[in-house]
């Protein structure tokens, strides 16, 4: 038992919640549910994202192999998770797609970015003011292991050559650029 | 400084007009079909006077003003791709002469880099050209300042009508045709904009970047050059809501030259708005420099060849 609790890690989950009452509670029910011991959650009301989400950073204190299961089951409820412990994504990025993004089949798109170099789709925006048959835009955050972002970044560049899509990238990994 | 320009559009004109307060004299003046002489100093004004009314600034061949008396020629004739003809052979032929060339046609030193430096080896003169790169901004004296050798990486936004034109279609949420007609009926867009909304005049001025950091070996060929032609609103929009903007950014570095549209901070240092241009130098002891201008116009580029001519030898 004593070794078992020694083996629990904590991890820092950010998760980006919608403006709406009962948000916070169904947010933090799957971490508990998957027996995540819940440390300190930082709610910054007030603080709204650009696209008006609340954002709430969660300390989880649990088992290596049940971590995963925490995601994933946040994800499953439609939790938006921004970011997930420091080792698994330890690097994020953002990239636009433009041209015919949806009628190239996007989840196909998406599906060949997910297999690769345990990259990780956590967000996506669309907009395609002009109907989902013409040029669109997508706006996707890629998270992944430390090291593998440029081999994240290389598939969606091999993707998009492949369906005439346009890559907009990030000058520099994200945060190289200095504001 | 006798000066000699070759080249009477809005750069030629301006540094006509300006070489006089900077202690210079204009002895030849020529556009493309004409040229003014004067060993003695020519009546600038009058000669852009006469430019307004008949096309012509003078009466004589345009070849005279290559073979006129000056310590100087200012070469500022449009820029040309290829062979970077008639630029190239100007500079040539004053360099044969013995005479100094300071250059605001980007043509042969983004094109003919290794030709163009190797003439003053055989020559009295020097060649200069800072205003090849982001007008005002000294952005080819500050790598010369700091050596070469010791600049990692130029990169910046360095074409003003694609500022402008991103900077507005992300404001007012617009399309680009609609900003580009708009740009055009101000006289920041030219009628054919396909130069710099397609990235060539960016990507022209980091190859001369390239060119200076690795001594040599690049031209617009081996640039990777994307434009802004067919970016969507929705692109800008969906940058937006994310603290993001769209630029289009030109990278300079010993291993190439890459020009295309890239995510950056809405707040960030190179989200400059409008035609401004700004150019970031990394540098291998002292971090990164941030250096914005006003990267074209006749008055602004004008000044950087005329602090060219002020770094020659006398």
């Amino acid at each position: 038992m004593s070794e078992q609790r020694s083996r629990t890690e904590s991890y820092t989950v950010r998760l980006e919640l919608e403006d709406e009452p009962g948000e916070l509670l169904r947010a933090l029910d799957p971490i508990a549910d998957h027996g995540g011991n819940l440390l300190s959650v930082f709610h910054e009301r007030g603080n709204l994202t650009p696209r008006g989400h609340i954002p709430v950073e969660v300390d989880v204190e649990c088992h290596p192999d049940r971590f995963e299961d925490v995601v994933a089951a946040l994800r499953a409820n439609d939790i938006n998770v921004v970011r997930a412990g420091q080792q698994r994504y330890g690097e994020e990025v953002t990239v636009l797609l433009t041209g015919h993004v949806v009628d190239t089949d996007l989840s196909d798109t998406l599906d060949r970015v997910r297999n690769c170099a345990g990259a990780s789709v956590v967000d996506l925006s669309l907009s395609a003011p002009e109907g989902t048959d013409d040029v669109a835009s997508a706006r996707l955050r890629l998270a992944a292991e430390s090291g593998s972002i440029a081999d994240a970044l290389a598939t969606v560049r091999a993707v998009a050559d492949e369906k005439d899509l346009r890559v907009i990238e990030p000058l520099a990994p994200e945060g190289g650029e200095g504001r | 400084m006798r000066l000699a320009i070759v080249g009477a559009g809005a750069v030629g004109r301006a540094v006509a007009d300006l070489a006089t307060s900077h202690g210079h004299v204009v002895t030849a003046l020529a556009d493309s079909t004409s040229a003014a002489v004067d060993p003695d100093g020519l009546d600038v004004s009058a000669a852009l006077a006469r430019k307004d009314e008949t096309g012509r600034v003078g009466h004589d061949d345009p070849e005279r003003a290559l073979s006129a008396d000056y310590d100087a020629l200012v070469e500022a004739t449009p820029t040309t791709l290829g062979d970077a003809q008639p630029g190239f052979g100007h500079a040539r032929t004053a360099l044969e002469r013995d005479r100094h060339v300071v250059l605001a046609n980007k043509g042969p030193v983004a094109e003919r880099y290794e030709e163009l430096m190797a003439l003053p080896d055989r020559s009295e003169g020097d060649v200069r050209f800072e205003a090849t790169v982001g007008g005002a901004i000294p952005v080819l004296s500050t790598v010369e300042d700091l050596g070469p050798e010791r600049v990692t990486a130029v990169r910046g936004v360095l074409n003003g009508t694609a500022n402008f034109v991103l900077s507005r279609m992300a404001a007012e949420g617009l399309g680009f045709e609609h900003v580009l007609a708009e740009a055009q009926d101000l006289g920041v867009a030219e009628a054919d904009p396909s130069f710099d909304v397609e990235g060539t005049d960016a990507a022209l001025k980091c190859v001369i970047l390239a060119n200076v950091l690795s001594d040599g070996g690049y031209t617009l060929d081996d640039a990777e050059v994307a434009g802004i032609r067919d970016l969507p609103g929705s692109a800008l929009d969906l940058a937006a809501e994310d603290g993001r903007t769209v630029r289009l950014v030109g990278e300079a570095t010993r291993e190439g030259v890459r020009v295309g549209p890239r995510l950056v901070p809405e707040n960030g240092t190179l989200a400059v708005t409008g035609t401004r241009n700004i150019v970031q130098v990394e540098t291998r002891d002292a971090g990164r420099l941030n250096v914005s201008g006003r990267g074209a116009g006749g008055p602004e580029t004008a000044s950087a060849v005329l602090a060219d001519v002020g770094r020659l030898p006398a």
